[in-house]
């Protein structure tokens, strides 16, 4: 439905280089990355409001890379809403009907038929001055919504509301998804893409590092950058030693399951895939280190262990585990895991 | 604490002189005409001709200028070009040459000899002792106000809200009119309030232009020159009264409108 055709772009002291993707009809699709990607400008590229140095953006098949802006029928929504502060709700969500061959009646219809839909029809006469994040976010979306695109583009939606708004402005988003809308949300939060994505797009400095499925990405993530942003804890420089060997920080050695060829790279794996044991056992984990506990930490999900084996491992276990192992900082533990736990990424030449 | 309160003394102190230069004259103007003085003033008719010219040619001046000069503010404001830089200090320039000498600028540009005077000419028009010339001279002189602040209004108004209304459909014209000059609109009246009150104060251009008919600042002076100071004071005191009063009007309208 939307293919962006190796677009790139150069400013002064960045440049956005051979992005592609697609998104398909009534997909949601998430571009992630951290702030200064270009996650944005790719939105703005969409929208018809940077022209691309090179490259090409298609819609329904159609080239709109030349097109105007008024006329892509793609909707964006800005991190800051952008609403008119000099219009009230109702008069912003009625903008662009105002344009088209609709006659007030409606014109009235459709701004009250938004507002129901986004849970704003007791704010339409408000000036929007004297409204909350949560409910200029949805005045954005309705004043989008209004102009019937056939894509709508979400500038970090969520990032400026609290947690309860951004629980509902997800479920909103899903649902308008859900009724066929075709979304592409631009954000540096890992946990909102895995929350709403159909499919995610890593983006850093400029260039797509990956794009799949959360699966795909998150479980088999191509790069470090992407490792990082997905909160792998455990990722080392390593040297392929040998056969199903590898020297970490040049310091620990490990086993692994890699077969290739590359001799020099970065080593992860999750913290959810390492065993913590008072005393060693004997199991199929191929690795298996003695360490003290550095520090425990509570997060969203689970507790952190952190322990020193010669270089540091993180291991994700639960509040139960570590009352049962009676785990505590300075304790002599045991962290295991297995070699087809640990990826190995060759380094980028 | 005690070097902060005497500091916070000099500052009260300097403003307070800066205060008092502007007021004492003033004051003292208005203290120098009776009341029976300055109703037989406002009943001159000479006095009130004067003061009517000088508001309607200022109105004039401001208006018809405000819709040129508008237009080029917001191109100052939103587009980079070659030569912006340059465009900009030569609207500026009003500012800093003496006004008679820009009077001479427009005499020379606006005269029966000049290609502008011709075609005056041509369509029936006077520009010299006439008020239209009145009204050249003063949009010269005070139009870099309009167009500074209108530019700063303009450039106040945020571009993505302006993006945002181009990607929902409109036009540039409907952005423009829509989003960009209802946003900066405060900007330009405070602008047009000052190019207003700029214009009705001129003297040094509109004398070169047009000593007749007489604007007030004029007539002011010819009164000074030929009858002296006591038969200029009511007519300055009424000039100040009548240009405070729709100084002060503009500016309730300009709150209101906020």
């Amino acid at each position: 439905m939307l293919e962006l055709k190796n677009i790139s772009l150069d400013f002064k002291e960045f440049s956005l280089k051979d992005i592609s993707f697609t998104v398909e009809q009534g997909e949601y699709f998430v571009l992630l990355g951290k702030s200064g990607a270009g996650k944005s400008l790719i939105l703005e590229i969409i929208a018809g409001m940077l022209k691309p140095g090179s490259g090409k953006v298609i819609l329904s098949d159609k080239d709109i890379t030349e097109e105007r802006i008024q006329k892509r029928q793609v909707a964006i929504v800005f991190q800051d809403y952008a609403v008119f502060p000099h219009l009230s709700v109702k008069e912003n969500i009625c903008y662009p009907l105002k344009g088209n061959k609709m006659n007030k009646a409606e014109r009235v219809k459709r701004v009250m038929e938004l507002g129901e839909r986004l849970g704003i029809h007791h704010l339409l006469d408000r000036k929007t001055t004297t409204l909350s994040g949560g409910e200029l976010q949805r005045v954005a979306l309705a004043r989008a919504l209004a102009m019937d695109p056939k894509c709508i583009l979400l500038d970090e939606p969520l990032s400026a509301l609290d947690v309860q708004l951004q629980h509902d402005l997800r479920t909103m988003l899903r649902k308008l998804n859900k009724e066929g809308l075709t979304i592409i949300h631009v954000t540096h939060d890992y946990e909102e893409a895995v929350s709403l994505a159909d499919r995610v797009g890593i983006i850093d400095s400029g260039t797509i590092e990956q794009i799949g499925t959360l699966k795909e990405v998150f479980h088999s993530p191509k790069s470090l950058y992407i490792a990082n942003l997905t909160g792998i804890k455990n990722f080392y420089n390593a040297e392929i030693t040998g056969v199903g060997r590898a020297l970490l920080e040049q310091k620990k050695k490990i086993s692994l399951t890699y077969h290739g060829d590359e001799k020099s790279g970065s080593v992860l794996f999750r913290a959810e895939d390492v065993v913590i044991s008072c005393e060693p056992i004997i199991s199929s984990f191929a690795n298996s280190f003695k360490g003290t506990i550095l520090h425990i930490s509570p997060t969203v999900n689970g507790i952190e262990i952190l322990v020193d084996t010669g270089i540091r491992l993180t291991s994700l276990i639960t509040e139960q585990s570590v009352k049962k192992l009676e785990l505590k900082e300075g304790k002599v533990v045991y962290v295991n895991f297995k070699a087809s736990a640990v990826r190995f990424i060759a380094s980028r030449k | 604490m005690k070097q902060t309160g005497a500091f916070h003394l000099i500052i009260l102190l300097l403003s307070g002189l800066v205060l008092l230069f502007i007021l004492a004259p003033i004051t003292g103007l208005f203290l120098s005409s009776s009341v029976p003085q300055l109703i037989e003033t406002t009943q001159d008719t000479e006095v009130q001709g004067s003061i009517w010219l000088t508001l309607s040619t200022a109105f004039f001046a401001t208006f018809f200028f405000g819709l040129l000069v508008v237009p080029l503010a917001f191109l100052l404001a939103r587009k980079n070009f070659p030569g912006k830089k340059i465009v900009m200090g030569i609207m500026d320039l009003p500012v800093v040459i003496p006004h008679t000498a820009a009077g001479i600028a427009i005499l020379g540009f606006i005269s029966r000899d000049s290609t502008v005077g011709k075609f005056a000419d041509y369509l029936g028009l006077e520009l010299i002792g006439n008020p239209i010339g009145i009204s050249l001279a003063m949009a010269f002189v005070s139009v870099p106000f309009l167009l500074n602040a209108a530019r700063d209004g303009f450039s106040a108004v945020p571009v993505r809200l302006e993006k945002a209304a181009l990607n929902l459909g409109a036009s540039p014209a409907r952005v423009f009119f829509t989003i960009s000059l209802p946003l900066a609109w405060r900007s330009i009246l405070s602008g047009a309030i000052m190019m207003f009150a700029r214009g009705m104060s001129e003297f040094g251009a509109v004398v070169i232009i047009a000593y007749h008919p007489m604007v007030a600042p004029i007539m002011i002076y010819e009164r000074l020159g030929a009858f002296g100071l006591k038969y200029a004071q009511p007519v300055s005191v009424i000039f100040i009264l009548v240009s405070l009063l729709f100084f002060i009007l503009l500016r309730v309208v300009a709150v209101r409108k906020n």
